[in-house]
């Protein structure tokens, strides 16, 4: 059945194809990785500064390591962490959202509360700081849970009123009287009607958490030691690469995350649609 | 049990409304006091228009709301000390909804059946697959359907009058002692209308139901109901036997009602 | 019929959906021919998805898709002048909109503007057609206003601060300011309470009179016709099952849907048990062969099922589509 969703909409809607088939590419990149002949973190193992040609085929950056191999490993980790981000975020703000909104009154007011604390917190400061109050001790998985713990508020208003909407409708009702207790009626009737925005942040969340480590790490507020796009653009300045003439070390971590922007955000656009539950009525066939 | 079936006692309920700093309140409900009999299964009509009070009337009775002020009574026990899980399955248990709209009564997105074979299990709490199936086709074919041509349907496949039959059959499932039909008809056809609310006065002759009718219509309420009520702004104007009522109102609110009523006998005299 | 004002000649109008692969198309009016004369209300009814709203949308010449005329025309006669709505352009329906043709639906008051005073909403309506400087036109307002028992001051009021039958009311007033030759109402009164909507028909009936405009009026429920329209046509499924003069369509129904429509009316004072038909109304995109009413008729014969019947006359002015009832029988 997933199948010929799939299927349908791949034929159907070309911002899908194209969305996937630009994903898809990013994907293989990142599973390039597992078959890399050099480790991530060692250094000098080819000819520094080789332009791309055959074999490198992207090049080699002034540390002595292959472009293109680094460039695996760099993805795979930017995307792992991106889609951590984007999944805890989710969570928080599903909880969050669907329980404020439906329980309403002294509840709700007390999450919103702390909700909106979180909307205003400046998250690029604290970022930082967070990155100075750590410094060695700081790892990829703290800074996707910090992420995460910062990225869930604005979407769990949305989901709340979402929430709100959905408590009036009389199959609420109906699907109390017919014995169903708070937690099922939250995950089996209105799970439905929640799902496509959340799908919808959560192409968002991946593309802003994205945005948000490549910024960090150039700045070199990261742990710089694991590959990311953001740590190479580091290393890349680091060595001023760009007045080296070595431009291709900044240019095709730049074009492989924009490549993935731009996928994710096809993807979302036309599933979101397939996925919203109006245009889903009126596809049933009968 | 010989106490009432249903007892309200000078019943209000009010809302604050209006912006922060000149809140005033609004008496939706205001002093509703009538009770219905436990010896016999009889249909109420609750007749109003909007504003009348008779929605959050139907939504106390059915514990979704509680009122201001008074209290309400089912078989003994106040509805406001009814807290817990278990004791809320045994309301439900006993007390129905059917809702107004019937296109909204059901997710548009889940199967139809889910819903009867869920009343089925954890409010009749039958257990075994064959006992609940046999359950839902017995309800469903007292309103005239079947389980067979509604396994695996979505709610947009079905028509307003099979939607809230459907309804009817699920709220009966559990056997209950009352029904609470809050404007049952108003959103289906009104050539359809008729047979919906004779449906209701056969379950009631056939299993002992009782049934709060809350309508709009005279002359629906007039066919099936054994007592009317009128309310108007929160209040009863007047309530008693439905035929003398309506056939005789004395009231003068409940007579501009009856002579807004428009007759299709109208048309039988030659117009210019 | 002398020079109808509305000629709606075998018309079909279809919507044609096609998502994600999937082709749909539902025949919501599947061959319709009626006409409406001067001063005339001409009532449709019928059930919920039979076709009487797509009907008026596409006289009213407001289609849109998926929605769209496959065959047939609708002609209005306004005034000696002729219009082809199936067959022109937009520039010229926005001219007749409005000074000739004007439409009342339900939930007209979604129709008012929220965030601006009632006076905008006829200004945004009706100024244009009359032609009259500002002040001439607002004068023109206040007095159609007054004739219609509504007090001008509400031109100075916000749609919320209206009950829902005044703002229905104000709908009226609004789509009858420029005295149009017809008019299109579609459930004007469903959404309201007994006692305001007999005020509302009291008010469509006077302006009716007095402007001596055509109406068609739709509504699934027979007692309001047998009220106030002329004439009634029936609808089932995307056709014309019967049409007549309303006292003869009540007294003497002939269609076996419609004979079973009237004695579903409840009545204050009868005793109704009546018992409904079985089953429910076709589905459009895949509606029964022959007559669409034969799965559900009580009297249907071997040639329902075969072919469609013509709407052919059983008395003066009284015409029925069924086999069972007109004069000729195929042998």
């Amino acid at each position: 059945m997933m199948f010929t969703i799939f299927r349908d909409l791949f034929r159907s809607r070309g911002a899908f194809a194209a969305g996937v088939v630009l994903l898809a590419f990013v994907l293989l990149i990142a599973a390039a990785s597992l078959v890399s002949p050099y480790p991530p973190n060692d250094s000098f193992v080819v000819a520094p500064d080789l332009a791309p040609s055959w074999p490198p085929v992207l090049g080699t950056t002034s540390r002595g390591q292959d472009v293109f191999w680094q460039l695996t490993f760099a993805i795979r980790n930017t995307l792992l962490f991106g889609f951590i981000v984007a999944l805890v975020s989710r969570i928080i703000a599903l909880v969050v959202g669907l329980v404020s909104g439906y329980a309403g009154g002294f509840t709700d007011r007390v999450l919103m509360s702390i909700n909106d604390t979180f909307i205003v917190i400046p998250l690029f400061p604290i970022l930082v700081l967070f990155y100075f109050v750590m410094r060695e001790r700081m790892s990829w998985t703290l800074l996707a849970l910090a992420m995460a713990c910062l990225g869930w508020a604005y979407d769990a208003r949305l989901i709340r009123s979402l929430a709100m909407s959905l408590r009036t409708r009389e199959f609420t009702d109906t699907a109390l009287f017919s014995g169903m207790n708070t937690r099922q009626i939250l995950t089996q009737e209105h799970m439905p009607y929640v799902l496509p925005i959340v799908f919808s942040t959560t192409m968002n969340n991946i593309n802003w958490s994205i945005g948000l480590e490549v910024t960090l790490s150039v700045l070199g507020f990261t742990d710089i030691n694991t590959p990311t796009i953001g740590v190479m653009i580091y290393w890349a300045n680091q060595h001023t690469a760009m007045v080296a003439g070595i431009w291709w070390w900044i240019f095709f971590p730049v074009l492989l995350v924009v490549i993935t922007f731009i996928g994710l955000f096809l993807l979302a656009v036309s599933m979101n649609e397939y996925i919203d539950p109006r245009s889903r009525l009126s596809r049933v066939a009968t | 049990m010989t106490g009432p079936l249903l007892e309200v006692r000078d019943v209000a309920r009010s809302y604050a409304m209006g912006p922060l700093l000149s809140r005033h309140r609004v008496r939706a409900v205001d002093g509703i006091s009538f009770t219905m009999p436990s010896e016999r299964a009889e249909i109420l009509a609750v007749i109003g228009e909007s504003g009348s009070g008779k929605t959050t009337l139907a939504r106390m009775i059915l514990n979704m709301l509680l009122p201001t002020q008074g209290s309400i009574c089912f078989r003994g026990t106040d509805l406001s000390e009814i807290r817990r899980g278990r004791d809320r399955l045994d309301f439900m248990k006993r007390v129905q909804p059917v809702f107004q709209n019937p296109f909204e009564a059901f997710n548009p997105l889940k199967k139809i059946d889910r819903y009867l074979f869920m009343t089925a299990r954890r409010v009749a709490g039958l257990n075994a697959i064959s006992d609940v199936e046999n359950r839902v086709d017995e309800v469903l074919r007292k309103v005239g359907l079947s389980l067979a041509e509604l396994r695996g349907r979505f709610p947009h496949e079905l028509s307003g009058g099979q939607l809230q039959r459907i309804a009817i059959a699920r709220a009966l499932i559990p056997a209950p002692a009352l029904l609470v039909a809050d404007e049952p008809v108003s959103m289906i056809d009104a050539s359809l209308r008729l047979s919906i609310v004779n449906l209701l006065r056969r379950l009631r002759d056939e299993t002992g139901v009782a049934i709060v009718y809350i309508t709009h219509d005279l002359a629906t309420a007039y066919s099936i109901s054994d007592r009317i009520l009128i309310m108007r702004e929160g209040r009863v104007v007047e309530s008693g036997d439905a035929r003398t009522v309506l056939d005789n109102p004395q009231h003068p609110y409940s007579i501009m009602l009856k002579a807004a009523v428009l007759s299709p006998d109208a048309a039988s005299f030659t117009k210019d | 019929m002398t020079d109808p004002v509305l000629s709606v000649s075998d018309l079909r109008a279809y919507y044609q959906t096609s998502a994600f692969g999937v082709q749909r198309e539902v025949r919501a009016v599947d061959g319709v021919t009626l006409q409406v004369g001067a001063n005339e209300i001409y009532g449709l009814a019928g059930e919920s998805s039979c076709g009487k709203t797509t009907l008026i949308r596409t006289i009213a010449a407001a289609t849109r898709p998926p929605l769209k005329v496959v065959s047939g025309a609708i002609t209005f006669n306004f005034h000696g002048r002729r219009i082809i709505v199936t067959d022109v352009d937009p520039q010229a329906l926005a001219d007749i909109r409005w000074k000739h043709l004007s439409c009342i639906m339900q939930g007209s008051m979604n129709v008012l503007n929220p965030v601006r005073r009632i006076r905008h909403s006829f200004v945004d309506f009706a100024f244009r057609h009359v032609g009259a400087p500002m002040p001439a036109f607002l004068e023109m307002v206040t007095v159609h206003l007054q004739r219609l028992e509504l007090d001008p001051q509400i031109l100075d009021a916000f749609p919320h601060q209206l009950s829902g039958g005044m703002r229905q009311r104000v709908a009226i007033a609004l789509a009858t300011v420029c005295r149009p030759a017809f008019i299109i109402a579609d459930e004007p009164t469903t959404a309201l309470d007994v006692i305001v909507q007999n005020s509302v028909l009291a008010m469509i009936r006077e302006v009716q009179r007095e402007l001596g405009s055509s109406l068609i009026f739709v509504t699934h429920d027979l007692a309001v016709h047998a009220n106030l329209s002329d004439r009634l046509g029936i609808m089932y499924a995307g056709r014309l099952v019967e049409e007549g003069r309303t006292a003869d369509v009540f007294r003497k129904p002939m269609h076996p849907y419609t004979v079973n429509l009237i004695s579903a009316l409840p009545r204050i004072g009868r005793d109704n048990r009546s018992k409904g038909l079985e089953g429910a109304p076709p589905n459009l995109a895949d509606p029964p062969s022959g007559c669409r009413f034969h799965p559900r008729c009580p009297i249907a014969m071997d040639i329902c099922r075969r072919e469609n019947p013509p709407m052919s006359e059983v008395a003066p002015g009284h015409r029925a589509a069924c086999f069972a009832v007109t004069p000729e029988r195929t042998q």
